[in-house]
Order: structure tokens, then C-alpha cells, then sequence
């Protein structure tokens, strides 16, 4: 016999969790008493959203089930946000979290939430565990559906008392465990397809977090060079074909590259690989690719026509479906359209201006990836920064770039960048961050403090929520409510009575102190290589702020709600 | 369009809500729902009639098939089926109007169930044009209380295309 708490160690071990993040609280205090004396590190995070994201980088960067566990109430309510990044992302991650015990549910009892009822809509799958007996199959299959299929995130809520009991229930695994269903058979649809390729002209293989997560670069890679097809990727899909390579596009849609956007636009075949069509990639969706025949291979059946009506939709393992297409292929040596591409290409690069004295952000990321060789994993934050670390980092790994795309949330990036140093020990692991999204999870340094974990820190401080900023001065009559992080210069929306001096708060070099990390500033671009090799050779977690320009723009940049090939490159 | 949609999920709590949410999530009116047992202790069927883009729905069809707890989907729309909905209603029935009552019951091949000084309870089956024709001409005489139990509906088609005899 076992206690449901032992169930769930068990389960966690089986499924081989060697790392679990989480916070303790008054209902899994059962399941800490036994993780005590259990073989799997556990990281103690400083607020739940925090052990959340850990898990999720240390999914992304590793292609492991990453694990958490949360306590009942606000407990769970701090992982939601957690849970809906990994969600909208696809990241495979269980959350186990404590519930009041089952007869006091629904009583409005301390600590209570109705934590499955919150996060049906955010998660793969969710269970309330209402007898023990079904523990150890539940435990099975929440790691089950977490990887396969389309991954994502699985919470367990559990009551209390559940966690006492005691059961005589095993699994082996395979009875009764549920997964993510059948796949109907593709072969026709990957011969229609290779059909559909040898005819075009103009192909263009636009490809999403899929290709990472089903760890198919490599097949992605033996099909655009067997039939000399450029390749754009989506933010998720950094790292899925080297941006080093000339048949890389790099990233496509709002603030894409002006050769992928043109491609995209003048194609005659789409073939979309792991890719949802997020309007952030499509622009204005009647116009996007509007001579195309869009293909799409994708695991998931309902992504198929969701936003763009597809003629070949490929349903399947994105590695499967690769491998068969590719022995269809029949090996082509130029094409005109790469001439026409190379052009775009040559032409429109990410381009900034570098004033003299004065440290860009651009710049900033260009410096990283040189003293990173272009071999890092980039963890960012979301707003600005993320957005150039996309355009001024060539990213040529799968899950060297890890960032939080669909849902975009703030303060994704430091607890993120702790979960991937955690995964991957021996890798250099940089979080680029933005000064607003970086007070967003800041304790969370202190984890990597504790563990020493050599993550580097970089913060462009621009002093404002640079990318609402942004469209504040595109759309919105620069008129900047809000959007000033520095104490000068307020908006008059805040009704600040007694202005403070203009200076910047907090000070993050001493808060980083304050946790015990290395930190330096960096006013000048001369300054930054010497503080990066420092920050990189550093023993623990290294924190670099720059002083960036303040009003700097991503661009180049399609407003909302237009087509791809109507991109601003600078405000008129 | 109208579209009508069975359901085989597993019989565990939650289901309903999360199928519910999904639907109700994108907007959506679900205009009848019927839940109940199958053959099956382990497996409910769950017919629904949720008005809407046929596009949005195809999409909305394939989401529901994902779902863990879902078996099976089928949008009956475009298929032959037979739709059978159960009403029960209570109308004023004093002395003088009963036969009346029983004539238009027995027209519509219905049930009085029930019958008190003042009033009677009635039970049809049929589609929704046979309730709608007979609740038209009840109405005047006075309905006091309805139940409808929203259509629960069955494939006549193979899922081939090809007909069985019927």
C-alpha cells in the first residue's frame, strides 16, 4: 500500500523527473515531508509563476516533460499565467498542485480555488483527483499527454486527504492511460504534396515551433536543400534552419525581414511546416500569400484551415512526414526565385544606425552574439528586446532561442533562463531582457544565485515599456500614458503630486547585488565586449545593464492590421 | 446554419464543462443539449444544435475531437440523420376543452400522461416541426409548463456515404 503523496513521487520518478520547481504550501506538505528524503533535486522558487516558467525553459531547452508543484489557492492561481504561456506554446510540462481536502471543497475554505475549473481553458488537460486509486494511472498519463501529440502543459489538482490515503492501485503504464489521438494515415497527402513542389517556381517553406518540437531540423534541413527552397521561420521557429545558411529567409510577419515578408507575398507555393498562422506572422490575413497554394504540415489536426484556408493539409509527425517527402524529392540545382530572393536579401538586411558614444540595443545583441560565437541559448523577456535579439542574433540550433511567443508574458525570461542553465549545465545561457519585463520576475535571481548557475543578465534599460511605447508613437499621437519607467517625465494620467528627480528606479545593479549576483553597467558601446566576457567568465549568474538609447524603434515593421508587404522601415 | 453535433466522451466530471467552455468560449449559443448514458457504463452521449459559421464550427468540431475526455465527434450536418426531441407540457384542459385536447394529442401521436380537474399533462416525440405544429395549437388554449429535452439525434448513413436500409 501507498500513500497518495508516495503516488505521486513514484509517478514523478517514473516518468523520469531528475528536477522539480515549485513552492511549498499547507496542502502538499505530505508530498514535501516524502520529497525530502527523494532522488530529485527540487528547486525552490520565490513566487509559483516563477517555478512555472522554470519548468517551461527547462522544457524548451532540453525537449523534456518539465515538472512544478504548487500549493492549493493563490498557489495555483500565481501558476496560471505560467501554465497558459507553456500552453499557448506548446510546451510539454506537468503541474502538480494542492487542493483542499475533498470534503471541504467548495466550501470557500482557506487556501481554497476552483484550480481545474481556472485552468480548463489553459491547459492541455486537467484532472481533479477525486480517489486515490486512480493516482498512480492519472500520474501515467498526465506525462503521456503532456509529450505526445501536440505537447502541453497537464495540471493535477489534489486534494489533502487524497494525498493520506492509501491505495494498493500501480500502473504499468499502459492500461487504461489515455494519450493524444491517432493520427489518420498521410501518405497521400506527402505525395500530393511533393507533386505540389516539383511544379512551383516560387516555393517557400515557412516554418514554426513545430519543427523544433518534433525534432525534425534535421529533415527540415535535408528538404529546403534537396529542392532549394528558402526558409522563413516564425519567432518559435528560431533555430530551426540555420539563419546562417543563404536559403534562410530568417523570421517572418510584424517585424520580419523585408526578403521573408516579399517571398512570402510573391510565392506560388506555401508550405507551412509546425506553423499556426498566429496573426502576428500573417498580417492582414486576405492578403497573405495571396498567390500561393498553401500547404501545411502540422500534428494537430484542428490548426489545419484555422486561419488560412490550406489545399494540402499534411496531418502527422512533422519528422515523418519530412523523411517521407524528402524521398520524393528529386534533387534540384538553382532556381531563378533564389536570384530574386538573394536580392531582397542583399538589399533589405536588419539594419540599425550607430551613433557615435551612444549604446543601440542592436548593437547590444550583435555584441552578445560574438561573444557567444552564435552557439548560446537565448532566453528573452517580451517587448522590444525580444524582438531584436530576433533580428541581430543568428540563431542555427534548434532551442537556442527561448522565448515566450503565443502569450507573450512579461517576466517569462529570468525564471525561463534558470530552467535552461538547470537543463542544459554545460551551455551558455543568456537572458536578454527589457527593464520593464525584468521587474516582472526579479526575485527569481536569487534561485540562480543559490545555485550558482552562470546565466548571464542582459538588461537594455531604455527607461520605458519600450515596444507600447512604440506604438504609442506610431498609432497613438505620441502620447506616452504610462509608458515611462523613469521618474521624470511622468505622464499626467499618473498624477504624481511631487515629482521625484529624473532618475531611474530601481537601481539594478545594486538589486542585483542585493541578491547576491555579479552585476556592472554599460553607458558606452567600448565598454560592453570587456563587461560581457566578464559577465560570460563570471562563476554564478552575471546581470549587465545597458544604458540604451530611450526612443528607439523595431523596425522594420507591419502596422496592425495591414498586408506583409506594406512594412515600415522609420517613423515619416 | 444550424449544425447538430454527437458527442461520445468519457462519463468522468468535468466533461460537460469543458466541452460547454470550449464552445461557449468562441461565442456561441448552444441552443439544445442532451446528455445520457450509452450501452456503454464508461462512455455518455452528448447531442447538441449550436447555431453558427459553418467554417467557425468545422474548426470549433475539430477542438472537441482533441479533447482527451472525447471519444468520437460527428457534425451530422451535412448526413442523413434522424432528430428526435421529447416534450412534456402541461396545458389548462377544463372539462369542456378535453376531447378537443385528446384529438389534437392523438393527431400528433402523443401521450396525456397525466390528467387533473383543471389541467393535463401531455408527452410528444418528434422532430422540431412536429413540436413547433403542435405547440402552435396548443398555445391558445392555455400552456402552463413545458419540457423539452433538445434533440438527440442518430446517423442513418454509414460514414462511407452509403445507405442502410431503413
Amino acid at each position: 500500500m501507498r500513500t497518495g503523496a508516495q503516488c505521486i513521487i513514484d509517478g514523478l520518478q517514473q516518468a523520469g523527473v531528475d528536477r522539480l520547481f515549485g513552492i511549498p504550501g499547507g496542502t502538499v506538505l505530505d508530498i514535501f515531508e516524502l520529497l525530502y528524503h527523494a532522488p530529485i533535486g527540487f528547486v525552490l522558487a520565490r513566487h509559483e509563476q516563477g517555478a512555472v516558467h522554470m519548468a517551461d525553459g527547462y522544457a524548451r531547452a532540453s525537449g523534456l516533460t518539465g515538472a512544478c508543484i504548487v500549493t492549493s489557492g493563490p498557489g495555483a492561481t500565481n501558476a496560471v499565467t505560467g501554465l497558459a504561456t507553456a500552453n499557448m506554446d506548446g510546451v510539454p510540462l506537468v503541474c502538480i498542485a494542492g487542493q483542499v481536502p475533498s470534503h471541504m471543497i467548495g466550501n470557500d475554505a482557506f487556501q481554497e480555488a476552483d484550480t481545474t475549473g481556472m485552468t480548463r481553458g489553459i491547459t492541455k488537460h486537467n484532472y481533479l483527483v477525486r480517489d486515490v486509486d486512480e493516482l498512480p494511472r492519472i500520474m501515467c498519463e498526465a506525462f503521456r499527454l503532456a509529450a505526445d501529440g501536440k505537447p502541453g502543459p497537464v495540471l493535477i489538482d489534489v486534494p489533502k486527504d487524497i494525498q493520506r490515503a492509501q491505495t494498493a492501485a500501480v500502473c504499468d503504464g499502459k492500461t487504461g492511460v489515455r494519450g493524444s489521438k491517432p493520427l489518420p494515415d498521410c501518405e497521400a497527402a506527402v505525395d500530393a504534396l511533393a507533386e505540389a513542389i516539383k511544379r512551383a517556381r516560387k516555393p517557400v517553406l515557412f516554418v514554426g515551433g513545430g519543427v523544433i518540437a518534433g525534432d525534425a531540423a534535421a529533415e527540415l534541413q535535408a528538404v529546403a536543400q534537396r529542392a532549394r527552397i528558402p526558409v522563413t521561420t516564425t519567432l518559435m521557429g528560431l533555430g530551426a534552419f540555420p539563419e546562417t545558411d543563404p536559403l534562410s529567409l530568417r523570421m517572418l510577419g510584424m517585424h520580419g525581414s523585408v526578403a521573408a515578408n516579399r517571398a512570402v507575398s510573391a510565392c506560388d507555393l506555401l508550405i507551412s511546416v509546425g506553423a499556426r498562422f498566429d496573426d502576428r506572422v500573417t498580417g492582414k490575413i486576405d492578403q497573405f500569400a495571396p498567390n500561393a497554394v498553401i500547404a501545411h504540415i502540422d500534428i494537430d489536426p484542428s490548426a489545419i484551415s484555422k486561419s488560412v484556408p490550406v489545399r494540402i493539409p499534411v496531418v502527422g509527425h512533422v519528422k515523418t512526414v519530412l523523411t517521407r517527402l524528402l524521398e520524393r524529392l528529386e534533387p534540384v540545382t538553382q532556381r531563378e526565385w533564389l536570384n530574386e530572393v538573394a536580392a531582397w536579401q542583399k538589399e533589405y538586411p536588419f539594419a540599425y544606425q550607430n551613433e557615435d558614444g551612444k549604446l543601440a540595443s542592436q548593437y547590444v545583441i550583435e555584441s552578445v552574439y560574438h561573444a557567444t560565437d552564435g552557439k548560446a541559448a537565448i532566453v528573452t523577456d517580451v517587448g522590444q528586446h525580444q524582438m531584436w535579439a530576433a533580428h541581430y542574433y543568428k540563431y542555427s540550433q534548434p532551442r537556442s532561442f527561448i522565448s515566450s511567443g503565443g502569450l507573450g508574458t512579461m517576466g517569462f525570461g529570468l525564471p525561463a533562463a534558470i530552467g535552461a542553465q538547470f537543463a542544459c549545465p554545460d551551455r551558455t545561457v543568456v537572458l536578454i531582457a527589457g527593464d520593464g519585463s525584468i521587474q516582472m520576475n526579479f526575485q527569481e535571481l536569487v534561485v540562480a544565485v543559490e545555485h550558482r548557475l552562470p546565466i548571464n543578465v542582459v538588461v537594455l534599460n531604455n527607461g520605458h515599456l519600450g515596444m507600447v511605447r512604440q506604438w504609442q508613437e506610431m498609432f497613438y499621437r505620441r502620447e506616452y500614458s504610462a509608458t515611462r519607467l523613469g521618474q521624470g517625465e511622468r505622464g499626467k494620467n499618473e498624477r504624481i503630486v511631487v515629482h521625484e528627480k529624473d532618475r531611474y528606479l530601481p537601481d539594478f545593479v545594486k538589486l542585483a547585488e542585493a541578491h547576491g549576483a555579479f552585476a556592472t553597467r554599460v553607458d558606452a558601446p567600448e565598454a560592453l565586449p570587456g563587461a560581457l566576457r566578464d559577465a560570460i567568465a563570471a562563476d554564478g549568474p552575471a546581470l549587465v545593464e545597458c544604458m540604451v538609447k530611450p526612443e528607439e524603434n523595431v523596425y522594420p515593421m507591419v502596422p496592425p492590421g495591414a498586408s506583409l508587404i506594406e512594412m515600415v522601415h522609420s517613423m515619416a | 446554419m444550424k449544425h447538430t453535433i454527437t458527442l461520445n466522451v468519457d462519463n468522468q466530471p468535468g466533461v460537460l464543462a469543458r466541452i460547454v467552455g470550449l464552445i461557449s468560449g468562441r461565442g456561441y449559443n448552444i441552443e439544445t443539449l442532451n446528455v445520457g448514458p450509452t450501452q456503454d457504463p464508461n462512455v455518455s452521449r452528448m447531442t447538441m444544435q449550436v447555431p453558427g459559421d459553418d467554417r467557425v464550427l468545422e474548426q470549433v468540431t475539430r477542438q472537441l475531437a482533441k479533447l482527451v475526455d472525447v471519444r468520437s465527434v460527428n457534425d451530422l450536418t451535412q448526413r442523413r440523420f434522424i432528430n428526435r426531441e421529447l416534450l412534456l407540457i402541461k396545458v389548462a384542459a377544463p372539462r369542456e376543452r378535453r376531447s378537443e385536447i385528446m384529438e389534437l394529442v392523438g393527431l400528433f401521436e402523443g401521450k396525456i400522461i397525466a390528467v387533473r380537474s383543471a389541467d393535463m399533462v401531455i408527452q410528444v416525440a418528434g422532430d422540431r416541426d412536429k413540436l413547433h405544429a403542435l405547440l402552435a395549437l396548443l398555445e391558445p388554449l392555455g400552456v402552463l409548463d413545458l419540457a423539452r429535452t433538445g434533440g438527440i439525434a442518430i446517423e442513418t448513413e454509414n460514414h462511407n456515404g452509403a445507405d442502410d436500409e431503413e
